[in-house]
This record gives structure tokens, sequence and C-alpha cells, in this order.
């Protein structure tokens, strides 16, 4: 799995980590390509259903980005957004997934160092901990067929 | 009289009354009962059966109970409305007083969730103020709780529980008064370790001429250690006890604790004695039974009305 | 209202195991506003399913569906053209919507994704708490409009027993006790004297202990 490039999506409020992609983009820090920015209008938005589907359809990693704790535009949309990521961590764990594959980050708008640094080690982690266990499946079967 | 009881004949003799209690084994063991009940005989007037106490399981109340009359003593059936549903309970009490068991206790017990079976299901098809009603129906008025007669009723002296320290204090006497109605004709408290609030119970208490109406046994329980007391006073719900009574036991070596213990609970007999109200003493030596004489004697109970 | 909980994944998925077809079916009632087995919830299991089968390189079909009322014969009827092409259905209703839909379809398997709890209400948002044992004989008109048969852990009827702290159970410092409630709003209504009314054992035939209960209404029916 040297080679393994994870597909990431991260949801991303308009407000805070959206503007801060956009900031790092224009102060050209670079982050990895693997993260794909979904703009939501407020990580309160973000609802479980929504991260399920991310990793059901072959996502590795999936983050949702949202503001500084207090600072949600909509008072409290990223406390909950923290609630459902909480939430959606139990379900994967029961499935025995591994939790960390979905994670919770907040930051300012003017963060863009922060969230290419985000995106780079959220990148890491979901490398070390290898393909989604549907594609793993995958793989192993191709091995076994190629061996 | 309403019944044979001995401690309805102390009673009515205007002599304090003595009672203590008996845990029964968690096995077969009816020597157990017997050592047990042997410790204290000549120094109570009574011996509590407890009724799977803590929500564990013990041998029943009334086997325990009739081992210990089958000594020629004098056994009070408890009985917890949390095993046993109205028909089990009204059964139990007959074949209770067929074997000689004149005095009973009516409590509701301590929640499942206490015990070593928490998974059981609680009963509680009547409260305690119900079994009281139901006891006293059966003994005065000759009916089954479902409303048939009973051909030969059981003669119960009927005992019930009170909490001068629960929660909400004022609400504590009126309880009393309830138990009083439902038909009571004796109550053992909890134990009290706070003096000065038993005090102003038993003032609220004779305020209202319950005193006249029910015999009340203050409940006495010696510390054995300073350990002890803090569990009582933080473990325990519905237990009141003071700083400085934990202070004194603090305020000793612990080899001496004990002694200390037996000590607060001699005086507080002994100033309980002069209370307006009190009409004898329930001492609950938890595990402890072999202390009850020493204790009976030195609070100068001791010897016990002949009858 | 009815409130539920779902089920371990664990045992739903056992539950399916041997289907390939599922019919997974909601209620837009009591389970959809206590966020155990309505549309969303549905859709969130339906998608853990997936996911699951995924994971051990199969796929399963799952046909998503979300009657209006789980407990009606009239809406259970609405699942009769897919009944053919499922191997089970998965229910996330109550306990009363699984029988009825198991009492409609009697080829095919139901199973439970819930567990149904117990009647109660919203005190906050995200907490429910037992409210009402549906003892048949209300007396909430007599002690103060707080249930002592629900709400207190003996269901003492001439209550508070000897184990209250601080107006709190014995069971548990997070539950109040009943009877320190009755006490408080018989107080604030005044009518303290209520409480020395010795309240009769209670007749539980109209709980339950009478066998299954019924209603009748010959006005309503057709």
């Amino acid at each position: 799995m040297e080679n393994f490039e994870p597909e990431i999506v991260a949801f991303c409020c308009h407000y805070c980590a959206y503007t801060a992609a956009d900031m790092a983009g224009s102060k050209r820090i670079s982050y990895p390509p693997n993260v794909k920015i979904i703009r939501v209008p407020c990580t309160g938005k973000v609802d479980a259903i929504h991260m399920m589907k991310a990793f059901e359809k072959g996502a590795d990693g999936v983050y949702v980005a949202g503001c500084l704790e207090g600072d949600c535009h909509f008072k409290n949309g990223n406390t909950r957004a923290g609630y459902r990521v909480a939430y959606v961590q139990k379900i994967l764990e029961e499935l025995g997934w591994e939790k960390d594959r979905l994670a919770m980050i907040t930051m300012s708008a003017g963060m863009g160092e922060r969230f290419a640094r985000t995106a780079r080690e959220f990148t890491e982690k979901i490398k070390e901990l290898g393909p989604s266990p549907i594609k793993q499946f995958n793989t192993d079967t191709h091995q076994q067929a190629a061996g | 009289m309403k019944t044979e009881s001995r401690l309805e004949k102390v009673l009515a003799s205007g002599a304090l009354a003595v009672t203590s209690e008996v845990g029964p084994p968690r096995g077969a063991l009816p020597e157990k009962v017997r050592q047990k009940a042997t410790l204290i005989k000549d120094h109570v007037d009574g011996i509590n059966v407890t009724d799977n106490q803590t929500a564990m399981v013990r041998m029943s109340s009334w086997a325990a109970g009739v081992i210990i009359k089958q000594m020629g003593l004098d056994p009070i059936l408890q009985m917890v409305t949390r095993d046993r549903n109205r028909l089990a309970m009204q059964s139990d009490i007959i074949g209770a007083y067929s074997m000689g068991i004149n005095t009973m206790m009516c409590l509701s017990g301590d929640h499942v969730k206490f015990g070593d079976h928490a998974n059981a299901n609680g009963v509680f098809d009547i409260d305690s103020v119900q079994l009281v009603q139901t006891v006293r129906r059966m003994r005065d008025e000759g009916k089954f709780q479902g409303g048939a007669d009973i051909d030969t009723p059981p003669k119960m002296f009927i005992g019930a529980a009170a909490n001068p320290f629960a929660d909400p204090f004022e609400l504590r006497v009126m309880r009393l008064a309830k138990k009083i109605k439902a038909g009571a004709d004796f109550i053992q408290t909890q134990c009290i370790f706070n003096l000065d609030k038993f005090e102003k119970y038993m003032e609220m208490m004779c305020d209202r001429g319950l005193d006249q109406q029910v015999h009340l046994l203050a409940g006495i329980t010696p510390m054995k250690s300073v350990g002890m007391a803090r569990y009582m006073k933080n473990k325990v719900p519905g237990m009141d006890v003071p700083d400085d009574v934990i202070k004194r036991m603090a305020g000793v070596s612990k080899e001496e604790q004990p002694e200390e213990g037996i000590r607060i609970a001699i005086e507080s007999i002994q100033r309980l004695k002069e209370v307006k109200g009190v009409h004898g003493f329930h001492i609950m030596a938890i595990e402890w039974e072999e202390k009850v004489p020493q204790i009976v004697e030195k609070a100068g109970l001791f010897p016990r009305p002949v009858l | 209202m009815i409130t539920a909980e779902q089920k371990p994944l664990k045992e739903i998925i056992e539950y399916i195991s041997p289907y390939n077809r599922i019919l997974l079916v909601g209620c837009n009632e009591c389970v959809t506003v206590c966020a155990a087995g309505g549309r969303k919830e549905v859709g969130l299991l339906a998608s853990a399913l997936h996911l699951n089968c995924l994971k051990q390189g199969k796929t399963i079909e799952i046909k998503e569906l979300t009657l209006e009322r789980q407990c009606d014969p009239e809406y259970v009827e609405e699942l009769v053209s897919e009944i053919g092409r499922v191997d089970a259905i998965v229910s996330m209703a109550c306990g009363c919507g699984v029988q009825s839909v198991a009492a409609r379809y009697k080829e095919t398997p139901v199973f439970p994704a819930v567990n149904t709890k117990f009647m109660g209400a919203s005190v906050a948002q995200g907490i429910w708490e037992e409210r009402c044992k549906g003892c048949g004989d209300c007396m909430l008109g007599i002690t103060g409009g707080i249930c002592p048969v629900a709400r207190c852990s003996k269901h003492l009827l001439n209550g508070p027993c000897g184990g209250t702290s601080y107006g709190m159970c014995e069971i548990s410092p997070d539950v109040e006790c009943a009877w320190c409630l009755i006490w408080e709003r018989l107080k604030a209504l005044g009518m303290e004297k209520r409480y020395e009314e010795i309240m009769e054992a209670k007749d539980w035939r109209p709980a339950g202990g009478g066998g299954p209960r019924k209603i009748i209404r010959e006005d309503l029916s057709l």
C-alpha cells in the first residue's frame, strides 16, 4: 500500500474552513489534492447521513471543518456538528471500522496555514490507516486472484 | 389487648420496650439463626427477623422467625412488599401466625437495584401503608384484602417503620400519621444519630397527639468505626449522621472506636428515654449482635420485664 | 408518546444475515419524534447495513420505506406491492408497528430494529423521561399531576419511602423522588391535607393484570 492515495471528503463551513482553504490557495500554501472539499453554509447543516454516504461511496476519510468554538455564524452549528461526528463515529465502531476515519476540526477564516496543515495531517493519518474497509476487501480478493 | 404479642404487653404495661434484630443467613443454616438469637434473647422483648434485607436473598423471614419461636422467644416478622404480591403476603401472614408468630413489621423494602439480583422485577403490588391496612383488616375485620372472610383470622400486632430524617422533613410526621391511620400499633424508627432533629420530630408528633395513638421505638445503631460512620452519612440513603458524631469517633484511636460507638449508643438511649412519646428502643447492631446485652444493661434497660 | 432506541447494529445484522433483499420500514409517528425509527433513521440504518456488507465484499438490496403510521392496518397495507420482492422486513417502529406488519404479512419474516422503551415526554432536546405506565386508571387528578405509578421507583401510592435524599430517589441521584414532587405541588396548590388520605391498594386489572387490554368503540366501527 505504499502508493495508496486516500480519498478524503472535507465538509467545510462557508464562513471559516472554506474561506481558510481559499486563503491557503491565494497564499500558495499547498495541501494534498486528496482532500475534496464540499462547501456547506454551516457545519450544522452536515447530517449523519452525509458522512455515512461519503463512506458508502468509497471515501477513506471524512472530516467536518467548522468555526472555532463559540464563533459559529449560526450560534451553535459547529457544536451540533461535533455531536453528530461523535454519533457517526459510534456507528463506525459498531461496524468494526476505525473511528479515526472521521473527525471534527475547527478553525477560523484567517487560518489558511492551519487549513493546509490539517489537510496534510489528516491525509497522513488516513494513509496510516490504509484504504477504507470497503476497498481493503476488493484489494484482498484482487491480490488473492493475482497470487 | 388486640393480640398475644409479648411486645404489646410490655408496651401496655408502660415499661420502655426493647427490640433488636437478627438477619437470617444466606444459606440453609438454622444454627446461625439460633446463635444470633441466643446472643440477645435475655435482653429484648422481641426479635425482628429481617426480610431479604438490602435486597439480598436470605433464609425467608418467616422460616427464621419460626426457628426463633421454637426457641421460646418472640420473633417480629418483617415483611417487605418488594418481593411478594398481596396473595403471597397474606398467605405468609396466616402461615406465620399458625406457627405462633404474632408480631410483624410492614415495610416497602430497599429497591432491588441495591441487592445481588438487580435484574429482578420489584413487585410492589401494594405499599407499606396498604400492607399495614391489610394486616389490620385481616385482624380486626377478619377479611382478606380481596374482601372475603377469613376462617380464624391472624391476630398480628402491627408495626411500621418511620424515617424522621428523610426528605421532606415537614412531611415525615404526616406520613407517620398516615401509617397510624392505616392501623400501625407500633413504630420502629431509622437509626438516630441526629438527636436534636429527632427531638424536633417527636415534638411535632406529640403536638398532633400521635404519641397517644402509637408506640414509638427509637432506632439505635452502635457504630464500629469512624469509617462506618462516614459510610452511613454518605452512602446510605435517608441517613443523617451529624459531623460532630463523626468528629467524636475520629477523635479516639482505631482500637477505641468500637467502645466509643457503644458509648454514643448508650448516651443516646439515656437522653431519648426522657423524650415524650418514646416508648422504647429498637437496637440494630449490624453483624454485632453480641454487643446488644452490654448496651441494654448500661443504658439501664435491664432486666426486661417478666410477664 | 412511545419512545424507542435503535438496537445494537450487531443484533440487527445477525437477524438479516441469511437474507439479500430487505424491506426497511420506518414510522412517521412516535419513533420519528424520538429519532429512533423515522425516515432519517431508516436512511442511516440502511447506510450502516450497506457499509457492513461492502466491508465483506457483498451487496445487499435495501428498499427504504417510511409509513405514516405502522400500527394502523390502513397504512401497513401500503407495503403490499413490495412484499413479493423482499426476503425479510426490518421494522423501525415500536413493538405495535412490528406486530401490525407481522400480522399482515405472515409469509415474510419481520425483525425489530429498535427496542421500544416507555411512554415518555421530552424534558429537553434529546432527552426523554418516562411519565406514564398506562395503568388504565389515571390518578393524576389526586396526585397533583405527577404520577407515582410511573415515577416512583417502587410505585408507592402512599410515599415517599425512607430513601429520599435532597429530593432525589434512593436508586440514583439523577432520578427525582416522585413523592417529593407530589408534595411540593400539593403545597403549591394548597392541598397538603390530601396527602394524609390513604390511597387504597390499586386494582391492577386495568393496568394489564387482567390480561391483554382492548378498547372497543362501537360508535367508530364500520
